[in-house]
């Protein structure tokens, strides 16, 4: 079961990644970026469940909030671009 | 039991990623990516809970799913607002679209 997991979150990993590289826009790859590092904290639970200890459980705390202040600054980055022309 | 759920939560995420590579623009991208992928997100954290040994990992678990449930709605209103101003969003629906005023009044449509 956690073998199955492991391998359906790392095609998920792939596909985002897919859209990082091929995304047109600069939306698309935060787009990607987003659900990949949502995919990293699941592999980092997920591990955490496989070998029995929660060592690495802070990162995904770090990852979650690293993921929200990227990602509103990265919207305001292109807000404001798109406003100054 | 707590197996489970991480499966569920995984399926639910790769559902997620599949929506991101095949959805036609970035706001339909956005819809695919933000519901599944909290959903997965909370189910694997739920999973960990129930597996895990100590309530210090227990603790680690629920903080971080609820940390990102509390972040991902203010992230992702953000993103699709910046979205709108820069990209063509269809109006498929034929509905009032009350942002479109905002964004001729701020002429941020021009060419970029």
């Amino acid at each position: 079961m956690i073998a199955a997991a492991y391998i359906v979150l790392g095609l998920a990993g792939a596909l985002f990644c897919w859209r990082v590289i091929a995304g047109p826009s600069l939306s698309d790859r935060v787009i990607g970026v987003d659900g990949a590092i949502v995919t990293g904290m699941s592999v980092i639970i997920v591990n955490a469940m496989d070998v029995g200890r929660g060592t690495f459980l802070p990162v995904a705390i770090v990852l979650a909030l690293v993921s929200f202040i990227s990602t509103s600054v990265i919207a305001r980055f292109i807000e404001g671009a798109a406003s100054d022309g | 039991m707590g197996e489970v759920l991480a499966l569920a939560g995984a399926i639910l995420t790769v559902l997620a990623a599949i929506g991101v590579v095949r959805f036609p623009d970035a706001l339909s991208r956005m819809h695919a990516l933000t519901k599944a992928s909290t959903v997965g997100l909370v189910l694997v954290a739920v999973g960990g809970a129930l597996v895990l040994p100590t309530a210090n990992d227990i603790t680690s678990v629920v903080l971080a799913a609820v940390l990102y449930v509390a972040t991902l709605p203010i992230a992702g209103a953000m993103m699709a607002r910046a979205t709108y101003f820069t990209e063509e969003a269809p109006n498929r629906l034929h509905t009032i679209d009350e942002l479109a005023e905002r964004r001729r009044a701020d002429g941020s449509d021009r060419e970029r």
